[in-house]
């Protein structure tokens, strides 16, 4: 029972090597074989969750430690599952199934191991998750990035290309600050693993101190550069307009593993329990955060094109994110929990909408429609429009429709969906210590969330008319049903949050809290330190 | 030796920081490649330096760190190393079939225009 743990690793990395060694030309097989696997991995995320948050009630329940190798857990590498990693590795679960089974219908022929990369994203991620060793994470961060280049660049093409070239620039750049940042810390406090670096963080040498904290924030600064905070996150929209739909909808939960980890290691390290470094750099997140969802809106704003405007929204979810984190209150974590589950479905979907709705148009049509608006020429066509009324919209165009209505209203955060739900959850434990002394960065950080919303909900719904009502008619979308089925999954799973808000709010709140009281993490990796003590037993 | 082997790696990271700014492509994986040099040098060095001290512990000695080489950061500098030859590799590829594709070396896949 013990091994489920290391189990989301493991399948991935072997279906993947398995795919690998088939021919690309059977690729009904391959496609069953990833698909398989893709759902064998949410259906043990699910359980997983299920069997961390139904033994909370237990005394070290809730904190999964799977020795690797059985090694003792402060000389070897442990994989640490606690509520959050479980909740990660569902969404990347969901993620995972939805942007396969779109790719079956066409971007698996686009070129050549699409499933291999694939699997080894899959496998990346859940490590990236799982792992409670510093190194293992950047072990994790570079295998799924490897594959995230291969799937950025799979279908080729200039543009894929150029910015590829980009993406992998910067990454390989942030993977050395990450490298440097962690021997920084391992030099000063002698150790790699998370749980262990929280308890003699209070012991550091005052003379020391400020190493490690130059350590911390130049592996702040990788962890940044891959959430997209301003202003490390111009490369963001631009690669991810370019990728194709199914590789664009799981690298869209790349940006999200860096706020894990900060959200992981910046409350465990720099809790209360830290001495004098307790909350080092949470202004820094705040006021980082603030920024980047100014710079999101202005982009969203800004935007002619569809691709570009979910990229700006990844930038909105990362800042708003980054912020109500370094707000640094355990009931304002608890919703921005909330609201990075609802916005990764939402700009996941956003990404496979946007794609099938792109199908029928003609190429230019975005900057065409802006222009015709600007220049005011959309009024003479009203004339010779009459006959037009009453005209019935194809059904495929009114379902794409609304869906790209239900994705709007997730990102503005608008009710009656979850969106509206998660953004409550982050303003009103802010609101409810009562108005005055409340500081500045507070009131700037409710001004900004409620201001991207209002920017969200303009540009969403300027490009939707243009796209859906005013566009000059293109040729219908084909749409597939393997491909229209993740985008409303998707949707549907935002719709259940927003009805099972109650039992998920709860969730995350239990998860809040353990994060700003680590003790439980902390206790349960050290406990486990001598071998045979846990229930891994070495033969 | 602490001097030279600073030295060493504030070289190598100025020299990976400027050629990683340049326009040309060829620039940049160089730049890379030295940034990875001075990175590793630096995870080597956070063992702490010392020479003569035993790889591994010798019989009949209490472990501490005052008697062999802390193992730990060779153990990631090889990670570390082989990580980094395969990126570059990678990027190497992307390198030629972005010149193939674009047919300049700018890192932009366009000259500059003047």
């Amino acid at each position: 029972m013990n091994h489920l743990v290391i189990a989301p690793i493991i399948i991935p990395l072997l279906v993947g090597a398995l795919l690998m060694l088939i021919d690309e030309r059977r690729r009904a097989l391959k496609a069953t074989l990833g698909v398989v696997s893709a759902s064998v991995l949410l259906a043990l995320a699910v359980l997983l969750l299920y069997l961390t948050d139904h033994t909370a009630t237990g005394a070290d329940a809730t904190v999964r430690v799977y020795r690797l190798g059985d090694w003792p857990s402060l000389f070897g590498i442990v994989l640490v599952l606690d509520r959050l990693s479980a909740m990660m590795l569902v969404l990347t679960g969901i993620l995972g199934l939805s942007a396969l089974v779109f790719a079956l219908a066409r971007w698996q022929r686009a070129g050549a191991h699409f499933h291999s990369l694939f699997q080894f994203q899959m496998m990346g991620l859940n490590g990236a998750f799982l792992t409670g060793d510093l190194f293992n994470l950047f072990v994790f961060f570079e295998i799924m990035l490897a594959a995230s280049y291969g799937l950025a660049l799979h279908g080729s093409g200039l543009a894929r290309v150029r910015a590829g070239l980009h993406y992998i620039a910067i990454n390989l750049a942030a993977s050395l600050l990450f490298l440097i940042g962690v021997s920084m810390i391992y030099g000063v406090s002698g150790t790699l693993n998370m749980a262990e670096l929280a308890v003699r963080i209070a012991a550091v040498a005052p003379e020391d101190r400020g190493l490690l904290e130059a350590g911390a924030a130049i592996l702040g600064v990788a962890f940044l550069i891959k959430a997209g905070m301003w202003p490390l996150g111009f490369w963001l929209p631009n690669t991810y307009t370019t990728v194709g739909a199914p590789s664009a909808a799981i690298i869209s939960i790349l940006s999200k593993v860096g706020i894990y980890a900060i959200i992981r290691i910046w409350l465990l390290v720099f809790g209360d329990s830290a001495g004098t470094s307790a909350g080092f750099g949470g202004h820094w997140l705040l006021i980082g955060g603030v920024l980047t969802i100014a710079f999101g809106s202005i982009a969203v704003l800004a935007t002619q094109n569809l691709a570009r405007l979910a990229g700006a929204s990844v930038l909105v979810s990362s800042g708003t994110l980054l912020a109500a984190i370094g707000a640094g209150q355990a009931a304002v974590t608890g919703g921005a929990l909330f609201y990075m589950t609802s916005s990764v479905l939402a700009i996941a979907g956003l990404f496979l909408l946007i794609e099938l709705v792109e199908r029928g148009r003609m190429v230019g049509a975005d900057v065409l429609a802006v222009t015709r608006e600007a220049f005011g020429e959309g009024e003479d066509e009203e004339s010779d429009d009459d006959d037009a009324i009453g005209v019935s919209i194809p059904a495929i165009m009114a379902i794409l429709g609304i869906a790209f209505m239900a994705c709007a209203l997730l990102l503005a955060g608008l009710p009656p969906l979850s969106g509206f739900l998660a953004k409550f959850a982050i303003l009103a434990p802010m609101l409810a210590q009562g108005a005055e002394g409340l500081p500045f960065t507070t009131w700037a950080l409710m001004v900004a969330l409620i201001l991207s919303g209002l920017a969200t909900v303009v540009a969403m719904s300027r490009t939707g008319i243009d796209v859906f009502w005013a566009s000059p008619a293109g040729d219908l979308p084909r749409v597939r049903l393997v491909e229209l089925a993740p985008v409303m999954m998707l949707l549907a799973l935002c719709v259940a949050l927003t009805v099972q808000a109650g039992p998920v709010m709860r969730y995350m709140e239990d998860t809040a809290r353990s994060l700003h009281g680590p003790e439980r993490y902390v206790q349960g990796v050290m406990t486990t330190a001598a071998p045979g003590t846990g229930k891994g037993v070495a033969p | 030796m602490e001097l030279i082997l600073a030295l060493g790696i504030g070289v190598l990271t100025g020299s990976g920081v400027w050629l990683l700014l340049r326009p040309r492509t060829f620039q940049v994986i160089i730049g890379l490649s030295l940034l990875s040099y001075a990175v590793n040098l630096f995870i080597f060095s956070t063992g702490g330096l010392r020479t003569g001290a035993a790889p591994v512990l010798e019989r009949g000695m209490a472990g501490s760190l005052a008697s062999h080489a802390d193992p730990v950061p060779q153990a990631l500098v090889l990670t570390a190393i082989v990580i980094s030859f395969a990126t570059t590799a990678l990027f190497l590829v992307l390198l030629l079939a972005a010149r193939g594709l674009t047919g300049t070396d700018h890192v932009d896949g366009k000259e500059k225009s003047r």
